[in-house]
C-alpha cells in the first residue's frame, strides 16, 4: 500500500512522516514517531487516554487519521513540560497524588490543560463534565479534580 | 524484626512518588510501549460462538499469505494434566489455563482464543486471521448461573463432577465445587430470633476495567532463551505460567514487568504472554501482541456474576442469633470462581455464633473469571449488608448500632476459622458515628446508606535488595510491579530505617533475573510483605554500616549505634569519635570491605485483616430511575498509613469501582451468547461527572506483625459500596433493590412495581 507523506508540527517542531491511509494519528505518534506518551485504551474515543491537541482543539488521537495532521499543529504530553519545568498541572498531580497507575494521566493532563486555557475559573462540576471523556479506573477522580481546581486557582494568581 | 518505633521521619508523610515525573511526562513505559527491531505483530482469532465443538482448523491459506510468519493453534501447546496451583487469592489449573489461551476440542465462550498468528504488520495479521478456516459444530450454551445448575442445562465439561459433596456425583454437571462454613445450631438460632430477614440477590459479572489493555513483547533467541516484556501484576507468575504452558525451563525465561496501567487482579494470570513466546520461538523474531478493548471485554476478567440467598435473624436488642447464606458464583468457562473466599468473607465482620454459608462454583459459557479486588467478598457483602439493613429497620434499630452490637473484635472467633488479633472494625464504625456526614440533613428523595466490608489481606514470599552507591544514595530493588504507588511506600520505609532523606533513595522494580522470587502484586500484600522485606534489607545495610564504622574506629561493632543516618560510637566509646554518615561510610566502602549491599528474603506471615465502613448519600430521580451519588465517605483501618495520599487513593478508587458495580456495570449477552457491549461506551464505568468527591477517612489500628503496623488497604474499599448504595436508595424512596446493577431501567421498573 502506498504511503502518504505528511508535513505537520508536533510540539512546536516541524515533523514529516509517512503513513498508510488507515493509520490513525495515534498509530502515527506511537508506531511511526515513537511518541509513546499518548496511550491506546480503546481505539474508539471512549477512554481519552490518547487525548492530544490538534490546532488548539482537544481530540482523541485514535479518532483522527494520520493524514489529517497535514499542515496542522499537534500537541502531545511530550511537549507539556518546558525544558525541566513541569507544567503546573504536572507538578500538582505529583504533589496531590492525582495518579495511581498513571496510564490515563497523559490524556487527563492534556484535557485539563485544554480546559484551563478555555476556562481559567471552572467550577467543580465544569471540571467533572470536561473530564468525563477521560476514564480513570484507579483514583475515583477525587484527587484529579482537586488538583485541577487548585491549579486553576494558582494560575489565576489566587 | 520489630524496629523500635520512635519519632518517625518518613512514615505517614506525603513525599512525591519516585516514579511520578515519568508518569506525568509520558516517559513511563507501559506494556504496549516497547518496540524492538524486526518485531512482528501477533493477533488472536477468537470464537464467535458461546459454545461449540471445533471439528477442524485449516490454517493453510493464512500461512500462505505473504508476510505471515507463523500460525499456532492448541496443537502447538503441550497437553497438560489437571493440576491446581495457588495463584494469588485464587487457584489456577494449568490444563484449563492452556485450554483458555488456545481452545482445544471446544470453545466455551464468545471471544475464546482459537488460533494466533504473527505477521510483519498488524494489517497482514488481521488478514491472516480472516483466512483461518474453523469448522464449528455449535452447541447449546448457558449463560445464567442458576440455569447452569439445573440437571437439564447444557453441559460444558463432561468430566466435571462436583467436588465437596459426598459421595461424589456419578454424573457430570456444571457445578464444579460446593463449599461450606458452618457453626452452631441454625434452626435453634432462628427460633430465638424476634425478626428474620430472608432475601434473594443477584449480581452481574463486572470487569476490572483497567485502562491499559493486555500487552506483551516476547523475543526468543537461538539458544532458546526467551525475554518477555509485559504488563502484569506478577513477573514471576508469568515466568512460571509460561514455563508450565510451553514445557520450558524457568531458567529459559526472563520476564520484565512494564509499568502497569491498572490490573485490580485481572493481570494476575496470562492470556497473550505464552502465545507471544510461542510465536517468537517459531519465527526467531520478537513478537508484540496487544489486545483491543473488545478483546479485553470478551476474553479477560471479569469477576463472577452471582445469585445468592441470605437469611439473618436477631432478637429485639439487635443480637444476631443465626445467619445463613447460599452463594452461587459463575466461574466462567472453567472452574475457579472466588466463591470460597466469598463464603469465608460473608460473615467475617461479625461475631455471629450460629451461621452457615454454602457456596457453589458453577461453570457457564462466559470468559473464565479472574481475580478482581477482594475476589468474592463484595458479592457476598452486597447480600449480607443489605439484609442487615433491612433487619435493623424491622427491629427499629439504627443500622450502625446493629453492626456495633454484632461487630467482630480482637479475640472474636472469625466465621472463617481463626481468632482475630487486633482489628479495627469497631473503630471504623465509631469513626462513621462521629463523622459529620452521618448526621448531615437530607432532602426529598434523598437517602443515606451505610455498609461494611472485610478482606483477609495476605503476606507471602518477597525479596528486597538495597544497593548503596559510592555517594551514599541507595537503590531499592523490589520484585513487585507498582500498581498504585508502592514504590513510594517501600522507599519511604527504607529511608526511615536508614535515617536518610527520601530523595536519596531510588527504587526500581526488578525483572525475574535481577531480584529473587517475589509473589505477585495482589492480596493487598506489597506494602505489608515486600515492605517488611525492604525494612529487613535496610536493617541488613545498617548492620554493615555499623561494622564499617567500627572498623574505621577500631572498636567493636556492638559499640556502634545507628541514629539519624549516622554511625555513633556508644557505651564506653560514646563521644570518642565524630559520627560517620552513610555518605562518609559509602565513600570509603572500598577500603573497609567493598560495596555495601543489603538483602532480605522472607515469607511474610501475619497480614492484618482489613475492615471498612462506607457512608453513601443518594438522590433518586423517580421519573427516570437515575441515581445520583450526592456524598460519599469511606472509612477504613489501614493499620498504619505509610503514604496517606495513596491510602486515600485506594479508598477513593475502590469506592468508585464499587459504585460502578452498583449502578451501571454489566455484561449484556444476546440470545446466542454473544457479548453485546464489549466497549467503554456501553459497558459504562464511572466517569468524573458521575461521582462526587469521595472522602477517605483513615483509621489506624496497627498490625503488630509489621514493623510499622501496616495492613493491606487495596481491596477492602470495593466491598461495601454496592450495599451502601442499595441501602441509601431504600432510605430515599422506600424501594429495596436486590438485583445489580441498580441502573435507571431496573430501578424505574422497581418503582413502577411499588418496590
Amino acid at each position: 500500500m502506498a504511503k502518504y507523506h505528511v508535513s505537520t508540527s508536533i510540539n512546536d517542531e516541524a515533523v514529516e512522516f509517512l503513513c498508510e491511509p488507515q493509520q490513525t494519528l495515534l498509530d502515527v505518534l506511537r508506531d511511526e514517531l515513537q511518541l509513546f506518551g499518548s496511550k491506546e485504551g480503546c481505539s474508539s474515543g471512549d477512554c481519552g487516554a490518547c487525548s492530544v491537541m490538534l490546532d488548539g482543539r482537544l481530540v482523541c488521537a485514535c479518532l483522527v487519521l494520520g493524514v489529517e495532521a497535514e499542515g496542522r499543529a499537534v500537541e502531545t504530553i511530550e511537549g507539556m513540560a518546558k525544558g525541566d519545568q513541569l507544567h503546573p498541572l504536572q507538578q500538582s498531580f505529583l504533589e496531590e497524588a492525582a495518579l495511581q497507575c498513571g496510564v490515563c494521566t497523559p490524556g487527563i493532563l492534556i484535557a485539563a490543560k485544554a480546559l484551563l486555557e478555555r476556562n481559567p475559573n471552572p467550577t467543580e462540576t465544569e471540571v467533572r463534565y470536561w473530564l468525563a471523556g477521560n476514564l480513570c479506573r484507579c483514583t475515583g477522580y477525587d484527587k484529579i479534580v482537586r488538583s485541577v481546581l487548585a491549579v486553576a486557582e494558582e494560575m489565576r494568581g489566587g | 524484626m520489630a524496629t523500635e518505633v520512635k519519632e518517625l521521619k518518613w512514615i505517614g508523610k506525603r513525599p512525591i512518588r519516585p516514579d511520578g515525573v515519568d508518569k506525568v511526562t509520558g516517559r513511563a513505559k507501559f506494556g504496549a510501549d516497547l518496540t524492538l527491531p524486526g518485531m512482528l505483530v501477533g493477533k488472536v482469532l477468537r470464537s464467535p460462538h458461546a459454545h461449540a465443538r471445533i471439528k477442524s482448523i485449516d490454517t493453510t491459506k493464512a500461512r500462505a499469505l505473504a508476510g505471515v510468519k507463523a500460525v499456532v493453534t492448541s496443537a502447538d501447546l503441550p497437553e497438560l494434566a489437571s493440576e491446581w496451583v495457588p495463584a494469588g487469592e485464587l487457584q489456577i489449573n494449568f490444563r484449563d489455563l492452556s485450554s483458555n489461551i488456545l481452545a482445544r476440542q471446544k470453545v466455551f465462550y464468545d471471544g475464546h482464543a482459537v488460533a494466533a498468528v504473527a505477521a510483519t504488520s498488524a494489517a497482514l495479521a488481521k488478514q491472516a486471521l480472516a483466512l483461518i478456516e474453523v469448522d464449528y459444530e455449535v452447541l447449546p450454551h448457558v449463560i445464567d448461573v442458576v440455569a447452569a445448575m439445573q440437571p437439564e442445562a447444557p453441559l460444558l465439561h463432561d468430566d466435571l463432577f462436583t467436588e465437596g459433596v459426598t459421595p461424589t456425583p456419578e454424573t457430570p454437571s456444571n457445578i464444579a465445587k460446593r463449599v461450606e462454613f458452618a457453626r452452631g445450631d441454625l434452626e435453634a438460632g432462628f427460633a430465638q430470633a424476634d425478626a428474620v430477614v430472608e432475601r434473594d440477590y443477584t449480581t452481574k459479572p463486572v470487569h476490572q476495567g483497567y485502562i491499559e489493555p493486555h500487552a506483551v513483547v516476547a523475543s526468543t533467541s537461538e539458544d532458546g532463551q526467551s525475554e518477555v516484556w509485559c504488563s502484569t501484576q506478577g513477573q514471576f507468575s508469568v515466568r512460571f505460567y509460561i514455563a508450565k504452558l510451553l514445557s520450558m525451563e524457568i531458567s529459559q525465561i526472563r520476564v520484565t514487568p512494564s509499568e502497569i496501567g491498572g490490573g485490580f487482579g485481572g493481570k494476575t494470570t496470562v492470556y497473550l504472554e505464552p502465545l507471544a513466546v510461542l510465536l517468537s520461538r517459531q519465527t526467531g523474531r520478537p513478537v508484540k501482541m496487544v489486545m483491543t478493548r473488545a478483546e479485553v471485554f470478551r476474553a479477560t476478567g471479569p469477576t463472577s456474576g452471582a445469585a445468592l440467598s441470605v437469611k439473618i435473624g436477631a432478637t429485639k436488642d439487635g443480637t444476631v442469633t443465626a445467619a445463613e447464606a447460599t452463594l452461587r458464583y459463575q466461574a466462567g468457562a472453567f472452574p475457579g470462581s472466588p466463591v470460597q473466599p466469598g463464603a469465608m468473607c460473608a460473615f467475617a465482620p461479625y461475631a455471629f455464633e450460629t451461621f452457615k454459608v454454602v457456596g457453589y462454583d458453577v461453570v457457564v459459557n462466559r470468559p473464565k473469571v479472574a481475580a478482581y479486588r477482594a475476589p468474592g467478598s463484595p458479592i457476598a457483602a452486597f447480600g449480607v449488608e443489605s439484609a442487615l439493613d433491612e433487619l435493623a429497620k424491622r427491629l427499629e434499630i439504627d443500622p450502625l448500632a446493629l453492626r456495633e452490637k454484632n461487630a467482630a473484635r480482637e479475640g472474636t472467633h472469625a466465621a472463617y476459622g481463626p481468632r482475630y488479633g487486633p482489628i479495627g472494625f469497631v473503630e471504623t464504625l465509631q469513626a462513621v458515628r462521629e463523622h459529620p456526614h452521618y448526621q448531615a440533613p437530607l432532602g426529598p428523595n434523598q437517602g443515606r446508606g451505610i455498609a461494611s466490608g472485610f478482606w483477609f489481606n495476605i503476606g507471602g514470599e518477597s525479596c528486597a535488595m538495597l544497593n548503596v552507591a559510592e555517594d551514599g544514595t541507595v537503590v531499592v530493588v523490589s520484585g513487585n510491579p507498582d500498581i498504585g504507588g508502592s514504590r513510594a511506600s517501600l522507599a519511604m520505609m527504607a529511608a526511615e530505617v536508614l535515617g536518610i532523606d527520601f530523595e536519596r533513595v531510588r527504587i526500581i522494580v526488578g525483572d525475574t533475573s535481577t531480584i529473587g522470587y517475589t509473589f505477585l502484586t495482589g492480596g493487598s500484600r506489597v506494602t505489608f510483605a515486600t515492605g517488611m522485606a525492604v525494612v529487613q534489607a535496610a536493617e541488613d545495610v545498617v548492620r554493615q554500616l555499623r561494622e564499617r564504622a567500627a572498623k574505621v574506629w577500631e572498636i567493636s561493632a556492638d559499640a556502634v549505634i545507628w541514629e539519624d543516618g549516622q554511625a555513633h560510637p556508644a557505651g564506653a566509646n560514646a563521644g570518642e569519635f565524630e559520627p560517620l554518615s552513610l555518605r562518609d561510610i559509602a565513600a570509603e566502602a572500598g577500603k573497609t570491605g567493598g560495596p555495601i549491599c543489603g538483602n532480605a528474603s522472607l515469607n511474610a506471615q501475619g497480614a492484618g485483616p482489613g475492615f471498612g465502613t462506607h457512608i453513601c448519600d443518594v438522590e433518586v430521580d423517580k421519573e427516570t430511575g437515575r441515581v445520583t451519588i450526592l456524598r460519599y465517605t469511606a472509612v477504613q483501618d489501614a493499620g498504619r498509613a505509610v503514604h496517606p495520599s495513596y491510602v486515600e487513593g485506594q479508598l477513593q478508587g475502590g469506592a468508585a469501582q464499587g459504585i460502578g458495580w452498583a449502578l451501571n456495570e454489566e455484561y449484556v449477552y444476546d440470545e446466542d451468547g454473544r457479548l453485546q457491549n464489549p466497549g467503554f461506551l456501553d459497558y459504562r464505568v464511572p466517569v468524573a461527572s458521575d461521582l462526587p468527591m469521595i472522602e477517605a477517612v483513615i483509621v489506624e489500628v496497627p498490625n503488630p506483625n509489621h514493623p510499622y503496623g501496616v495492613r493491606g488497604v487495596g481491596e477492602v474499599p470495593i466491598v461495601p459500596p454496592m450495599a451502601a448504595v442499595a441501602n441509601a436508595i431504600e432510605n430515599a424512596i422506600g424501594v429495596r433493590m436486590c438485583d445489580l446493577p441498580m441502573s435507571p431501567p431496573r430501578l424505574l421498573a422497581a418503582i413502577d412495581n411499588g418496590g
